[in-house]
């Protein structure tokens, strides 16, 4: 029997963990830091075990409803806490619980000789549980509450390292960049409060998150609670704080920044969980999302646009964490773009099946890095003979984010495809035509990208790692980035390491086909379509449509994939391979790498400077519009003119008071004389005037 | 009326006054520094847990006094002025007690490293604290004003003297400004005097529908009198345009002084606001809330622009305290709705934001305070790398200012979601620029931290102490005050909706002055 207390103990245990870690582990036992990953591990294995019974109890039908508790109550304001356990929620818990259990084992690892491993763990507890606490939340204050929390566990996160200046800044670009879209989603609660009498007349609240769906939902009567425009203002406002999560456009930018921090934080925060929560917004608010063709549509083409854009980017990126970054972007772009098109079922499947592959790949990059000292790809290669497991695990994420049959991305973007194909009554047919457009280029950029990244890592010669790019930093008289080290060991990584990459390597196989069975009946007692039809049953009005399998586009799908991998196989294998024979001696070429990519000229540039987005927005509108031109010019206004007046009025006094005090003399010949003065002065005045006052 | 629960006479008194009578026995009696910081320390904490008895034994239940703890006799005589000695607290000004109390304790801890003339320096703060709770109990104007203006003198010798940069300058800004202020309420207090019946200095008769101004006996028109109290608390908030005293004194006050400036003393403005031009003029305040909120929108733009500027630690803090302050307005402006619509969001949001806007600020400066101490220097750029270096330091630093940016899980979250709700039902559209407003917050105070206290280890800092168990003390305490109300507002929301649910009601009925209002 699923009790309420077992549901919040989700949260709480890694709250708890938090709590511990930093009042108790990390000022009294910080020498024994590893304990406190211990102490998370243990929190999240039962909160894993408790997500997954949870699951279960819900898909067999179990009542799941609990009453809220107030809050804060004021007036007619009421805040209350609550649990809102749909099957959205039951299937983020598992994935957040799993993923983030996952790599904390393998931070075991990867943190070992970092003295802030205790600092790391309590960071690590506070992000877990603000993210369960995120999707378990009944309240929408409730939930920008967690959503905020989230975002500061990620500020603190990246910023781990906080004496690299490339991490500090990062940090903060994540949290201010996230911010201006929440301030969005504020606006939208804000309204929706606003609107409380409208509500309350319905015997609704205004805050509670079922309520707002029944809000939006037509009326017997025509029109709706919440209707017309400000439906699509709200869903707006809350995709403008999806959009700052999830990395869409035009709030991309800080997501590639943000590997600054430690791998293992991208593979949790930035590829499974905090990202996702863009994507989980949305859905959770699906119902409201239905009722407005005008902000579905933005969802849609902003989603389908990102996911080109930043598949774009990814091709030209030598950091692998870079490059996995724009790819996750992409992938995010893809599952707005399915909520955006009807696809919803699809979009919340590959958000689950994106969630393993995409942390294993970050898993995999971390494990490169620990051999090579470096994050730069120029540098690696050939790693495959001394890395075998990390190979094969990559090679397995990487043919799953490409989508090849029977991994998990294959069925899953699958799905989203044929969504996009089939389009649905939510939105125009045009619009679900250009999404599919965009995500099938968006296809073979991935197969390229990803395959170029697994060819430059592991495949041709080694470059020489950190210890070269120091080298190289050095002969240009630069310093080297931060996080290269010196330290060169071309070997695979320990078990503590390799074993959640196996872990999240064997979800990445089996969790597209076992979870949502598509071409038979059941598989294993699995009915077919599971996964889709069961999330779809989160959302209780209207109706979803979830898309068959569809082999035209399956085949379409492998074949643009499979071109893009033969692409890169052409650039950076057989064409290398080719030059090679006809190149000076092998010392020569070690260390350096051609990067075909450059041909194309100011194409390249265009996209290895990002478009210019980061010029654009720090340098043109926030460094010298805002900063230096606005508030310059408010700051030199607040000192020479609203304090200026002060000094002014002041000096003035002053002044006149100076001017006054000359006639206090002290000398009685002095005062005598202005008396005769003025006495003269009136007796003239009496006589010129005096006639007229006698009159 | 129901007499409440708990009656102790002489409790609220002994809180005033616990911190006088401890300067005077520091003036007349000690010796040494030692003994005087210890025994101030211990006025302190006893002055502490005093506050924390009267915000604890308050009476929040619905059928209590409004006015609880009353010290009251009468003393110049009844038929000629009619002015008496009056303490009490309501709702209101009871969680404002207690900041008193809590920052007025962290004040000391944090003066442990002066040196100079030490005794007239806890004198002084001493005598500072037993103003400012003063002005929070007195329900007497003649009283209100005597600790309005008391508060002045302990504050400008506390910058003059101790202070650091342009001192005599900031000092004489400060009193000088406070000074015109005062000037206008004087003016208006004389008026209320001459409006009552037979006269009368007692302020909760003018909070009762019965014995209220009304416009037919006034001696001045209303709206004047309205604007002549809003003249001398806008000044004290401070709102925009005459903010321009509070950087400089914050900036070259000691840090204790700073503490109780932006912890307390803005308060009082805002108290004042809350008190006389909403809960006396709840005609006036419905009619001017527009350029309340006119003027909060602006302060919390404004100020937070003019935050990013800036290159001193403590400079920084004090314009992002316009910003925040202006949020106070903001939420006072929410009284603009139509006659009865009006609900108690937004002036409890105002009202939490003056209890968190002191506790953060509180912890901010006593952070940046410590980092001047020892660094020796405020000045951002040749700031960095402390947090390796300082890590207690550090991390109060950034959960302050987390909680100022508005995170949730903090108090300042609370307030600030409060104030929004509150003002959007009136002005929506200022509503939403002062919403902007949380980008720029977490501008300046991110960037800060990263300048401050991230980046590499600076060789010059490399000997530098932490902050030692008694330094750590204040922030654990405002810390600790901060995740508290942050996780569980109702703890003060409850005492504060008691003083601030009668004014709603009188607002609502639309008494003492017809008012149109415009959207």
């Amino acid at each position: 029997m699923v009790t309420e207390p077992l549901v919040w103990a989700i949260f709480f245990l890694p709250l708890l963990s938090f709590l511990l870690i930093s009042l108790v582990i990390r000022p009294f036992l910080n020498r024994y830091g590893w304990l406190s990953g211990g102490l998370l591990i243990v929190a999240l294995a039962v909160s894993f075990g408790l997500s997954i019974w949870v699951l279960r109890q819900h898909n067999q039908g179990a009542d799941l409803t609990f009453a809220a508790h107030t809050w804060l109550e004021l007036g007619d304001a009421s805040i209350e806490l609550g649990l809102l356990l749909d099957p959205l929620t039951t299937i983020m818990l598992v994935v957040v619980s799993g993923v983030s259990l996952v790599v904390q084992i393998y931070s075991l690892g990867y943190m070992r000789h970092d003295p802030g491993i205790a600092r790391y763990y309590a960071y690590m507890s506070l992000f877990t549980a603000s993210m369960l606490g995120l999707v378990l939340s009944a309240n929408i204050i409730q939930l920008y509450a967690f959503w905020e929390l989230v975002g500061i566990s990620s500020y603190l996160l990246i910023g781990f390292w906080h004496d690299r200046p490339a991490a500090a800044a990062a940090a903060k670009k994540a949290f201010i960049v996230t911010r201006i879209g929440d301030v969005g989603f504020l606006l939208a609660i804000i309204y929706l409060f606003f609107q409380g009498a409208e509500f309350a007349a319905a015997g609704l609240n205004p805050l509670h998150i079922p309520d707002i769906w029944q809000a939006a939902q037509p009326l017997a009567t025509g029109g709706a609670i919440l209707g017309g425009a400000a439906l699509t203002w709200v869903a707006l406002g809350i995709f403008a704080g999806a959009a700052g999560k999830s990395g869409q456009f035009p709030l991309h930018t800080w997501l590639p920044d943000a590997m600054e921090g430690p791998t293992p934080v991208s593979a949790l925060i930035h590829a499974a969980t905090m990202v996702a929560a863009g994507v989980f917004l949305v859905a959770r608010f699906y119902p409201l999302f239905q009722e407005t063709r005008e902000a579905l549509t933005v969802v849609a083409l902003v989603g389908g646009f990102t996911a080109f854009m930043a598949a774009t980017l990814g091709l030209v990126m030598n950091d692998i964490k870079r490059v996995m970054a724009y790819s996750t972007i992409s992938q995010l772009g893809y599952m707005m773009a399915a909520l955006g098109v009807g696809a919803f079922g699809p979009a919340l499947f590959h958000l689950f099946t994106h969630a393993w592959f995409k942390a294993l790949l970050f898993l995999g990059a971390g494990s490169v890095n620990h051999a090579s000292g470096t994050f730069n790809m120029r540098y690696m290669g050939g790693l495959r003979r001394q890395m075998p497991w990390t190979y094969l695990l990559i090679l397995i994420g990487g043919l799953s984010l490409v989508g090849i049959i029977p991994l998990a991305g294959f069925w899953s973007k699958d799905e989203i495809l044929t969504g996009a194909w089939l389009g649905s009554d939510l939105v125009d047919p045009w619009v679900a035509r250009v999404v599919f457009g965009l995500l099938l280029a968006a296809v073979l950029l991935t197969a390229f990208y990803t395959f170029r990244m697994i060819f430059l890592t592991f495949h041709g010669e080694f470059r020489g790692g950190g210890a070269q790019e120091i080298a190289d930093a050095a002969a240009r008289q630069e310093p080297p980035p931060a996080s290269v080290s010196e330290e060169v060991h071309r070997a695979e990584s320990p078990l503590v390491m390799v074993a959640p990459m196996l872990l999240l390597g064997v979800a990445a196989i089996i969790a597209g086909y076992l979870a949502n069975p598509q071409w038979v009946k059941s598989i294993l007692t699995i009915p077919a379509h599971w996964f889709a039809e069961y999330v779809e049953s989160a959302v209780i009005f209207g109706h979803l449509e979830t898309p068959h399998f569809n082999f035209m586009i399956a085949i379409i799908s492998t074949l643009v994939a499979l071109a893009g991998i033969g692409l890169a196989w052409l650039l950076y294998q057989l064409l290398p391979s080719r030059q090679a024979p006809e190149g000076e001696e092998g010392e020569e070429s070690q260390g350096e790498l051609a990067e075909p990519l450059t041909k194309a000229g100011p194409l390249h540039t265009l996209l290895s400077r990002k478009y210019f987005a980061d010029e654009l927005y720090e340098d043109v509108l926030v460094r010298r519009g805002f900063y230096r031109a606005f508030a310059g010019a408010v700051d030199w206004l607040d000192r020479n003119w609203v304090d200026g007046l002060v000094d002014f009025i002041a000096g003035v006094c002053r002044n006149s008071g100076r001017l006054l005090a000359q006639f206090q003399t002290g000398q009685v010949q002095f005062y005598g004389a202005v008396i005769v003065l003025g006495a003269v002065l009136i007796l003239v005045g009496y006589l010129i005037f005096g006639a007229g006052l006698r009159g | 009326m129901v007499s409440s629960m708990y009656v102790l006479p002489g409790l609220l008194s002994l809180t005033v006054f616990l911190p006088a009578a401890g300067a005077l026995v520091i003036l007349a009696l000690l010796r040494g520094q030692r003994a005087i910081r210890g025994f101030a320390l211990l006025v302190g904490l006893a002055d502490l847990l005093l506050a924390l008895g009267v915000f604890i034994l308050f009476d929040r239940s619905g059928d209590a006094d409004r006015f609880q703890f009353i010290d009251r006799f009468h003393w110049i005589s009844a038929e000629t002025f009619n002015a008496s000695y009056f303490l009490g607290v309501d709702g209101l000004s009871a969680p404002l007690v207690l900041l008193t109390g809590l920052l007025g304790f962290c004040a000391v801890i944090v003066s442990w490293r002066i040196n100079f003339r030490v005794k007239e320096y806890f004198v002084w703060l001493l005598l500072l604290q037993t103003a400012v709770m003063g002005v929070f109990t007195s329900l007497d104007f003649l009283l209100f004003f005597l600790f309005w203006e008391l508060e002045l003198a302990p504050m400008y010798m506390l910058i003059a003297t101790w202070g650091t940069g342009r001192k005599e300058y900031s000092a004489m800004k400060f009193l000088l400004f406070t000074i015109l202020g005062s000037a206008f309420m004087l003016v208006g207090i004389i008026a209320v005097f001459l409006s009552q019946p037979g006269g009368s200095f007692d302020m909760t008769l003018l909070l009762e529908s019965g014995s209220m101004l009304n416009g037919a006996t006034a001696a001045l028109p209303l709206g004047v009198m309205f604007w002549l109290f809003f003249a001398a608390f806008a000044v004290k908030l401070p709102t925009w345009p005459v903010h321009t005293w509070l950087p400089d004194a914050h900036t070259d006050a000691p840090t204790a002084a700073s503490v109780m400036l932006a912890g307390v003393m803005l308060k009082m403005g805002g108290y004042g606001l809350l008190r006389v031009n909403v809960g006396m003029f709840p005609g006036e305040i419905r009619t001017f809330a527009w350029a309340l909120i006119l003027l909060g929108v602006i302060s919390v733009l404004y100020g937070a622009i003019v935050t990013l500027r800036q290159t001193d630690l403590k400079r920084l803090i004090a314009n992002s305290s316009v910003s925040h302050m202006g949020l106070v307005l903001v939420g006072i402006g929410s009284v603009g709705v139509a006659a009865g619509e009006l609900t108690a969001v937004g002036l409890n949001g105002a009202a939490l934001q003056l209890f968190t806007h002191g506790t953060i600020t509180g912890l901010l400066f006593a952070g940046v305070g410590l980092i001047y101490d020892k660094a020796h220097t405020r000045y951002i750029p040749d700031l960095g790398g402390l947090a390796a270096r300082m890590p207690v330091a550090a991390i109060a630093l950034a959960i302050a200012g987390f909680a100022s940016l508005g995170l949730p899980g903090l108090s300042g979250f609370v307030a600030e979601v409060l104030i929004f709700f509150g003002a959007f039902r009136a002005y929506p559209w200022p509503t939403v620029l002062a919403v902007l407003g949380i980008i720029l917050a977490a501008g300046y105070i991110l960037w800060m931290l990263e300048r401050a206290l991230f980046g590499p280890p600076r060789e010059r800092f490399a000997d530098l102490t932490d902050a030692s168990f008694l330094e750590a003390v204040p922030l654990a305490l405002l810390v600790i005050s901060i995740v508290v109300v942050g996780v569980y507002p109702a703890f003060l929301t409850d005492v504060f909706n008691a003083g601030i649910a009668p004014m709603v009601e009188m607002i609502n009925q639309g008494l003492n002055s017809p008012a149109v209002t415009p959207r």
